[in-house]
C-alpha cells in the first residue's frame, strides 16, 4: 500500500523546504516530489540499507568488530569519561533534541563542544558579536525584497530551491509579478550558474572582497573614490552597485563561504554587516548567511540557551568559556590539546585540514552516524543512528532562525536508535562513571 | 623586592590554565601555599606544584613580588592575568593570554608569546623579545572597547589583528604585523615596523605608524605629508605620508602614518 506524506520538511540544507511529498510503499520510500535533486537523494538513501551503518562496532586489535549496543555505549563512555579534554564535534545534521543532550554531555565530561560552523559560518558569528545583525525571515524576503544580492554564494548548486521558494521567483505580497519585480545581483570570483541568472554580475578578484566592501561603504557614505578600480571592479560599477543598493525599497544581501572562508573571514562579514547598517540610512536592507547543514543554526540556538555562547564552548574548568581561536575544533586539534573525540553526524576526517586529521588519528574516536564515512572507518567505536527528519521526529532551525518540526515518514532499520537515545545512553553511563 | 622562582617540570599536552601565576595571587603566600594553588590541565584540577618546582620567597604585596619562570612554558596559559603590580620574568616562551586583563606591573618574556597576549589590558607593561601570535593587545570577543592603557612592546613579529579595537595605550611591533593590524581601533597609538595588509581597517580614531610602505585600503585618503612628526606624544624621525580613515566609517578621526623616506 502506498501512503503519501505531505508537507514533509527536507533535512538536507539550511533552506529547510517544508513542502515535500513523500510516497511510502511497504515501509520504504518509493517516490519524493518537490525536493531538489540533493534532497530527493537523501530521502531515497534512507531505504537503501546497503549504504547504512546497521550494527554498533568497537575496534579490537586494529579491526572494527560488531558488538551489542550496550558494549559500544560502555566503550564510548569509558573513552570519553577517561579523557582530560574530550572534543565533541559535528551536531549540524541532527535535531535540536540531540544537540541538547550532547551539550549536557560536554558539560558533564568537562569537554569542548563545537559544531561544523567552525569551518563554515563561524566567522559570521564572530562578526555578529562586534557588528550586530540586521536580518529578517525568508518570508519577508519573498513578500518584500526587490533587490537580492548573493555574495560569495552559489545557491543554484548548494541551495537549489532558495531562489524559487524565497528570493527571486515566488510571487510575494508586495512583489506580485515575482521575478519581474526583483533585481538579482551576484558578486563572485567566477561566473557561477547563479551569476548567469543575474541582471548584474560583479567579478571580484579572489581574496579581495574586503577591499570591495570598504569601497562600497565609502561610496554609500558619500565619498568619491580616488582610484579607478578596486579588487578588479571599476569605479563606475562600484558606484552603480551602491546606487542600486541605496535606491531599492527592500534589499537583502545573502552571503556564503566565498566571504566567510576567504582572506579576511569574519572581517569580511563584519564589514558587510556595517555596509547593510549604513544602507539603512537610505532604505530597508537586511543580511543573511546561506547556512549549509539543515540544523547548523539550531546548534547555535541550543548552545546559546544552555551555555550562553553560539559555538566552540570549553567546559573544562566547569563553566562555559568561549574564544574562537582557542576553543574552536581545529585549534584544539592542531595544538594537540584534546585526547579523545566524539563525532556526531559529521565527517571531519574528510573535511578538516590535514594537521587536524593527523592529530585525530592519534586519539580514540567515538562516531555516531547513519552512513559509513572516513571518520567512522578510523573510529574506535561506531554507533549507527536513525536519520532525523526521515526516521525520527525532531526540531530544526532554518537559515533565518525559524524553527520547523521534522517529520518521521519511515521506521529506522531494526535495532537502530535515534541520536537522542544513543547520546542519552552514553550520558547516563558517563554520569555513573564520573559519580 | 622579593623573588620567587618557578622551574617548569612538565608541560601537559592538553594545556595548562594557570591563572594563579600572578604577583597579586602570590603576594603574602608561603612556597607551600603557592605550590598548592589551583591550575587546570584539561578538565583535571591540579596543583601548581605538579608542574613547577617553586623556590624563593614572595613579597608581602604584589608590588614587592617578582616571579621568575626559568624556561619555556609554551602551553601555559593566562600567566599574569589581571595583575596589578610586581614583575614577571619568563626566560622562555609562554602560551596564550599572557598578561590578559593586566592592570599594572611589568611582564618580560624573553621568548615568544602565543595569541591573545595583553587582551583587554588597562595598565602596566608587557615586553616580548620574540614574536607574538594573533590578537596582540586585542578586545575579548564581542567587546568593541579593547586595550585601554599600558604598553606592549614586541621585538619580533605579530600575527593578525594586533591592536584589535585598541582604545588607549600603546602597542609597538618592531617587526612585521600580519593583516588587520589596528582593526576597529578607536584611540591610542599602534606602531609597526611593517604591515602586511588592511592596516587600520574600520578604524574610527587613534594613530597607526608604519615604518615602511604598505598598501592602504581604498577607503583611506592621503591628506598630508609631514617630516619628523610628533604623534600621540611620541617623536618619529623621517618623512611620513598621512592617511585619514577609515572613510567607510562615519566621522572617522583615525590617522595612518606611512614612513616613505
Amino acid at each position: 500500500m502506498r501512503v503519501t506524506h505531505r508537507d514533509v520538511v527536507c533535512s538536507f540544507c539550511g533552506t529547510l523546504c517544508d513542502d515535500i511529498e513523500v510516497d511510502v510503499e511497504d515501509g520504504r520510500i518509493a517516490e519524493v516530489r518537490h525536493a531538489c535533486r540533493i534532497g530527493t537523494t537523501k530521502f531515497l538513501s534512507a531505504s537503501r540499507h546497503e549504504h547504512r551503518l546497521l550494527k554498533p562496532m568497537v575496534r579490537e586489535n586494529g579491526r572494527l568488530k560488531e558488538v551489542s549496543l550496550e558494549e559500544a555505549v560502555e566503550r564510548a563512555a569509558e573513552i570519553l569519561a577517561g579523557a582530560q579534554r574530550p572534543l565533541l564535534y559535528g551536531w549540524s545534521s541532527t535535531s535540536c533534541e540531540a544537540q541538547s543532550v550532547g551539550i549536557e554531555l560536554a558539560e558533564v565530561l568537562g569537554g569542548v563542544i563545537d559544531n561544523t560552523s567552525t569551518v563554515c559560518h563561524g566567522p559570521s558569528t564572530i562578526a555578529v558579536h562586534e557588528a550586530g545583525f540586521i536580518s529578517c525571515t525568508l518570508g519577508e524576503v519573498k513578500n518584500r525584497a526587490d533587490l537580492v544580492i548573493y555574495w560569495g554564494a552559489n545557491p543554484m548548486h548548494a541551495h537549489p530551491r532558495h531562489l524559487s521558494r524565497y528570493s527571486i521567483y515566488p510571487r510575494g505580497y508586495f512583489r506580485e509579478r515575482g521575478h519581474q519585480d526583483r533585481t538579482l545581483v551576484v558578486v563572485d570570483v567566477r561566473r557561477t550558474d547563479t551569476a548567469r541568472l543575474a541582471q548584474k554580475f560583479v567579478r571580484v578578484q579572489p581574496g579581495r572582497d574586503y577591499e570591495l566592501i570598504s569601497a562600497l561603504r565609502a561610496v554609500v557614505n558619500g565619498r568619491k573614490l580616488p582610484m579607478d578600480e578596486v579588487a578588479g571592479v571599476s569605479r563606475e560599477d562600484i558606484e552603480e552597485l551602491a546606487e542600486m543598493m541605496k535606491s531599492c525599497s527592500f534589499g537583502v544581501l545573502f552571503f556564503g563561504m566565498g566571504l566567510t572562508q576567504s582572506p579576511g573571514r569574519h572581517r569580511n562579514i563584519d564589514n558587510a554587516i556595517c555596509l547593510v547598517r549604513d544602507l539603512n540610512t537610505y532604505t530597508k536592507f537586511v543580511i543573511m548567511p546561506m547556512r549549509g547543514h539543515y540544523n547548523v543554526v539550531g546548534f547555535s540556538e541550543v548552545l546559546s540557551w544552555q551555555a550562553g555562547f553560539p559555538f566552540a564552548v570549553d567546559f573544562s574548568k566547569g563553566y562555559a568559556w568561549y574564544n574562537p581561536g582557542e576553543t574552536t575544533a581545529n585549534d584544539v586539534l592542531q595544538r594537540g590539546e584534546c585526547d579523545a573525540m566524539l563525532v556526531v553526524a559529521s565527517d571531519p576526517v574528510s573535511n578538516f585540514p590535514k594537521p587536524s586529521v593527523e592529530n585525530m588519528l592519534k586519539m580514540p574516536i567515538v562516531a555516531i552516524d547513519v552512513h559509513p564515512t572516513p571518520t567512522t572507518m578510523v573510529a574506535d567505536v561506531v554507533i549507527p543512528a536513525a536519520i532525523a527528519g526521515i526516521e525520527v521526529e525532531g526540531t530544526a532551525y532554518r537559515m533565518d532562525v525559524v524553527p520547523l518540526r521534522l517529520r518521521k515518514v519511515v521506521e529506522p532499520p531494526e535495532g537502530v536508535l535515534s541520536d537522542v537515545e544513543v547520546l542519552q545512553r552514553i550520558l547516563e553511563r558517563v554520569k555513573e562513571i564520573k559519580g | 623586592m622579593k623573588e620567587l622562582v618557578l622551574r617548569p617540570l612538565e608541560q601537559p599536552a592538553c594545556g595548562l590554565s594557570a591563572e594563579s601565576i600572578s604577583c597579586d595571587v602570590f603576594a603574602g603566600k608561603s612556597v607551600e601555599e603557592i605550590e598548592a594553588l589551583e591550575v587546570y590541565s584539561g578538565n583535571r584540577r591540579r596543583r601548581l606544584g605538579d608542574f613547577f618546582s617553586v623556590s624563593g620567597e614572595a613579597g608581602d604585596t604584589p608590588g614587592e613580588t617578582r616571579i621568575v619562570i626559568e624556561g619555556d612554558v609554551p602551553r601555559t596559559k593566562w600567566i599574569g592575568r589581571g595583575m596589578s603590580a610586581g614583575e614577571i620574568l619568563v626566560k622562555g616562551s609562554t602560551g596564550m593570554y599572557t598578561g590578559a586583563w593586566m592592570r599594572g606591573g611589568r611582564i618580560l618574556v624573553q621568548g615568544s608569546v602565543d595569541s591573545f597576549a595583553g587582551m583587554m589590558m588597562s595598565g602596566g607593561e608587557l615586553e616580548v623579545q620574540g614574536d607574538a601570535g594573533d590578537y596582540l593587545g586585542c578586545a575579548y570577543r564581542g567587546e568593541w572597547r579593547g586595550m585601554r592603557g599600558g604598553s606592549i612592546l614586541v621585538h619580533g613579529n605579530a600575527g593578525t589583528e594586533a591592536g584589535h579595537c585598541l582604545s588607549g595605550g600603546r602597542v609597538t611591533v618592531m617587526g612585521r604585523a600580519e593583516s588587520f593590524a589596528g582593526v576597529r581601533m578607536r584611540s591610542g597609538l599602534l606602531v609597526l615596523g611593517s604591515a602586511e595588509s588592511r592596516v587600520g581597517a574600520q578604524m574610527t580614531g587613534g594613530s597607526i605608524v608604519v615604518l615602511s610602505r604598505t598598501e592602504m585600503l581604498p577607503s583611506f585618503e592621503l591628506v598630508d605629508r609631514v617630516s619628523s612628526p610628533e604623534i600621540e606624544g611620541v617623536s618619529f624621525e623621517g618623512v611620513f605620508e598621512v592617511y585619514a580613515g577609515d572613510l567607510a566609517e562615519r566621522n572617522p578621526k583615525g590617522r595612518v602614518y606611512l614612513k616613505v623616506e
